[in-house]
């Protein structure tokens, strides 16, 4: 590459060995893409709280980012999302790519100005929809090759398209193609997705053409083998990315594996890089994986439930739709101060949901406060010193009983040291 | 409830409703529209939504329909409609049935009025109605009445026998009124029926107005089974009869020039389910009101948005939208595939959230996507548009312009 180095943490592609020192130099001069402080650290575990800091302001970690898939947050209005909060949140490059495409977007000036939103967007690669969605997808060496479910025709998504569209969208977090493996899937496939994975990395840092303005994470592959993760993760934290991800999980594995897999995946990526742990977004999980250092989430799960009448409560979810909420004239959750409970009870959301699409709307609003309040009661018991309180607080509250507590959560908090009741 | 009219100019009636309800304060501009909504819900919006609308009527219409499969509800949580759908604050008026929705006829007889809800078909007798209207404590509502005269031609004795039966269900409901404690503020509003039947519109006319009601509803308007000659002969001889210190309501009917012809003829109070029925179809209302162009704009819009989206709207005849009635003249579909990439507010100038926020193309593309903020954003341009229409209504006529308003939107009709 000819062009000059820029100080920016989006660097591209550095060969030969990785020198975290120089990494952490990089992302803590400015001007950059990107730049992540570290503002408090727990005592006992790896959970941290940070400051993000993007093109389109400042967010803070741990966050959790709602999905607006085709460049809207469901029902709600970009000023309805930014008043409850939320300062980054997702679009997905498959969708936005197929309709309304990325010469659209582009004249639009960009996602932000298509959807008119201010504050940050992240976007996906658009590899994981092709396989999940799309039946007839091949992967080989090139990319990703699948018939368009909207018009038949044949369309190749290598790193080098992918990242060519989310540098039309403008995120201003894009992420690597990775070959995405189900997490249930074991064998040479793996390693060889693991590998391929790296590979275009190298190829999406050398497409990316806007890194002062757009970072570009990595995604950590390697299924469920801590070999295999291993060496993904010594070969891509020798790249100077902006950014990590921890991919390939959440997909229906075994949640022994899943936290063993993310703590092998936090031990080794540099502190001073913000690590995202992709499609992870139940209470339980956030609170754990926070535990074990992670500082990014996204899920579909909370505005998905929501539109199904599940509302999320800290004592797990109740279904508006049943019977049993139809006179019962309490908000959701009476600690909540999200608009919906300020104003809705459950009975008259429980008669709506069959009368109109408000109902769902109201819900939307409640799960992604209930998720961007769970982030922000996280964060400050981290600042103040008092996160394994926090946990044990929250395991109570959600499981009532340690009898009830999820073996797998009390075996990955004691891993980094804390121990529940 | 008070009515204080300012001025009667060629039978268009100017003025303010006070005393709306229990709360006192209120009052309503007329000519003037209700909030239609869904058991109290605005469509697809939340409070938050509907606040940035602009000009949102102090009344909210609900429908009986929708909330008598609640009555047992309403009934456990004693403190009413108004507070259980979470606007404590507004004005309720409660029709018997929702405008948008036809009832299918045949089904009243002497005793009872059949309304239908989410699960089905319900009967009301009178005494009936009036425990739910107890529970659900709106201000004002529509009485029981025989409106089952719309769906075509009817006998003379059909029509005789709508108005019998209303006036009965009226002096039955004014009686159990008294004697229910809960329903002492509420305000019934009686209703005119007797379909395309002059005398016995008449009588309906004379008769209700004899008794102790708060306004009129002429029933029995909506739909096309009268000729509009006739429909509009009859509102005036119905007005007519009316006293003029009490306003009068008319339901479904929506489509702007419709509502002046009606203002015409002494009617106050209309709907506003025509912009739900033009957002459900994915399109937004897009007609000029403005009364007294300014001969400068007026160049430009000849020759500029607006014309040019009018005319191509008459070429493209490949777009069906998907709305239960047919497009009208007054709106845009955004289904269309050219306003893919068009990066403009729906309605230049307009300052409705939508149309300062979203462009058409955004528009577009949620509709094709099948997203539910297209719901959202249209909704609230349509509502906003609708409420300015009326808006200038008054206006117009408080400067005796009706007429400049009246040329401009019927030659947008055509």
């Amino acid at each position: 590459m000819s062009s000059p180095p820029s100080p920016s943490g989006a660097l591209r592609h550095v060969t030969g060995a990785p020198e975290a020192g120089a990494a952490m130099a990089a992302s803590s001069t400015a001007p950059a893409a990107l730049s992540l402080r570290v503002v408090a650290e727990c005592g006992r575990s790896r959970a941290r709280a940070c400051e993000l800091r993007l093109p389109h302001g400042t967010v803070e970690c741990p966050v959790f980012m709602p999905v607006g898939t085709q460049g809207t947050m469901k029902g709600l209005t970009a000023s309805q999302l930014d008043r409850l909060g939320c300062r980054l949140c997702l679009g997905n490059t498959y969708h936005l790519g197929m309709r309304p495409g990325p010469d659209l977007i582009k004249k639009a000036n960009g996602l932000h100005g298509f959807m008119n939103w201010s504050r940050n967007l992240l976007t996906d690669s658009g590899g994981f929809q092709m396989v999940s969605l799309v039946e007839l997808s091949e992967v080989t060496e090139e990319g990703v090759q699948f018939c368009s479910p909207y018009d038949g025709k044949e369309i190749l998504l290598t790193p080098e398209k992918s990242i060519e569209i989310q540098n039309a969208l403008g995120s201003d977090i894009m992420m690597q193609l990775d070959d995405v493996v189900s997490s249930t899937v074991s064998g040479p496939r793996v390693e060889e997705a693991m590998f391929r994975s790296i590979r275009w990395l190298d190829r999406c840092i050398a497409a990316h053409s806007q890194p002062s303005k757009q970072n570009l994470f990595a995604i950590i592959q390697g299924g469920l083998d801590p070999t295999l993760r291993t060496k993904c993760l010594e070969e891509m934290s020798k790249r100077d990315v902006p950014g990590f991800a921890i991919g390939g999980l959440s997909g229906g594995e075994a949640k022994d594996h899943f936290w063993r897999m993310v703590a092998l995946s936090t031990d080794h990526l540099p502190r001073s890089k913000p690590r995202y742990l992709m499609g992870v977004g139940y209470a339980t999980d956030l609170v754990v994986c926070v535990a074990l250092g992670c500082d990014m989430f996204d899920c579909v799960f909370p505005t998905r439930t929501a539109r199904f009448g599940s509302a999320l409560v800290p004592w797990g979810s109740l279904q508006l739709k049943n019977k049993q909420y139809a006179k019962d004239f309490r908000p959701i959750d009476e600690n909540c101060h999200c608009p919906t409970c300020q104003r809705y009870s459950r009975a008259f959301l429980n008669a709506l949901f069959r009368i109109d699409t408000a109902a769902m709307h109201h819900v939307t609003v409640h799960n992604i406060a209930y998720q961007l309040n769970l982030m922000r009661s996280i964060r400050e018991s981290i600042i103040e010193q008092r996160f394994p309180e926090f946990v044990q607080n929250f395991m109570k509250t959600m499981y009532g009983n340690s009898d009830h507590y999820p073996q797998w959560a009390t075996e990955a908090l004691d891993s980094v040291g804390i121990t529940l009741e | 409830m008070k009515l204080s009219l300012s001025k009667i100019v060629d039978g268009c009636r100017l003025g303010t409703l006070t005393n709306l309800s229990r709360k006192g304060v209120q009052s309503m501009d007329i000519p003037g529209c209700l909030l239609y909504t869904r058991m109290g819900s605005a469509p697809h919006l939340t409070h938050d939504t509907l606040q940035t609308v602009k000009g949102v009527p102090v009344v909210a219409q609900l429908s009986l329909s929708t909330l008598a499969d609640l009555h047992e509800v309403l009934a456990e949580y004693k403190e009413g409609a108004a507070k259980f759908i979470g606007m404590a604050e507004s004005v309720l008026y409660c029709s018997l049935h929702d405008p948008v929705i036809c009832s299918p006829p045949g089904y009243n007889n002497n005793k009872t009025v059949s309304i239908w809800g989410c699960g089905g078909r319900i009967e009301m007798t009178a005494s009936k109605f009036m425990t739910i209207q107890q529970v659900i404590q709106p201000d004002w509502f529509q009485c029981l009445s025989d409106g089952d005269t719309i769906a075509g031609e009817i006998s003379k004795k059909r029509a005789k026998k709508s108005v019998d039966r209303s006036l009965s269900f009226l002096d039955e409901c004014l009686q159990l009124q008294e004697e229910l404690p809960g329903l002492q503020k509420s305000l019934i509003i009686g209703v005119i029926e007797g379909g395309d039947v002059l005398e016995e519109r008449l009588r309906s006319a004379k008769e209700t107005a004899k008794r102790p009601v708060a306004g009129f509803i002429l029933d029995g308007f909506q739909g096309s089974a009268m000729t509009k000659e006739t429909k509009l002969q009859l509102l005036s001889s119905v007005t007519a009869e009316l006293p003029e210190e009490k306003p009068r309501l008319i339901h479904g009917i929506g489509r702007p020039d419709e509502v002046l012809e009606c203002v015409e003829r002494g009617v106050d109070i209309f709907d506003s389910c025509f912009p739900y029925q033009v957002t459900e179809r994915g399109c937004a209302l897009f007609f000029n009101y403005n009364y007294q162009p300014d001969p400068e704009t007026e160049v430009i819009q000849e020759n500029g948005q607006t014309d040019v989206r009018k005319e191509d709207d008459e070429k493209s005849e490949n777009v069906t939208p998907s709305g239960p009635q047919e497009m009208t003249h007054f709106e845009i579909c955004l289904k269309e595939k050219r306003y893919q990439d068009d990066f403009g507010p729906l309605v230049k100038g307009c300052s409705c959230y939508c149309c300062q926020n979203h462009s058409c193309a955004y528009i577009h593309h949620l509709l094709v996507t099948n997203e539910l903020l297209a719901g959202v954003l249209l909704m609230t341009h349509n509502f906003q548009h609708y409420f300015g229409f009326f808006c200038s209504i008054r206006d117009a006529l408080k400067e005796n312009k009706l007429d400049q308003l009246k040329k401009s939107v019927n030659s947008q009709a055509l």
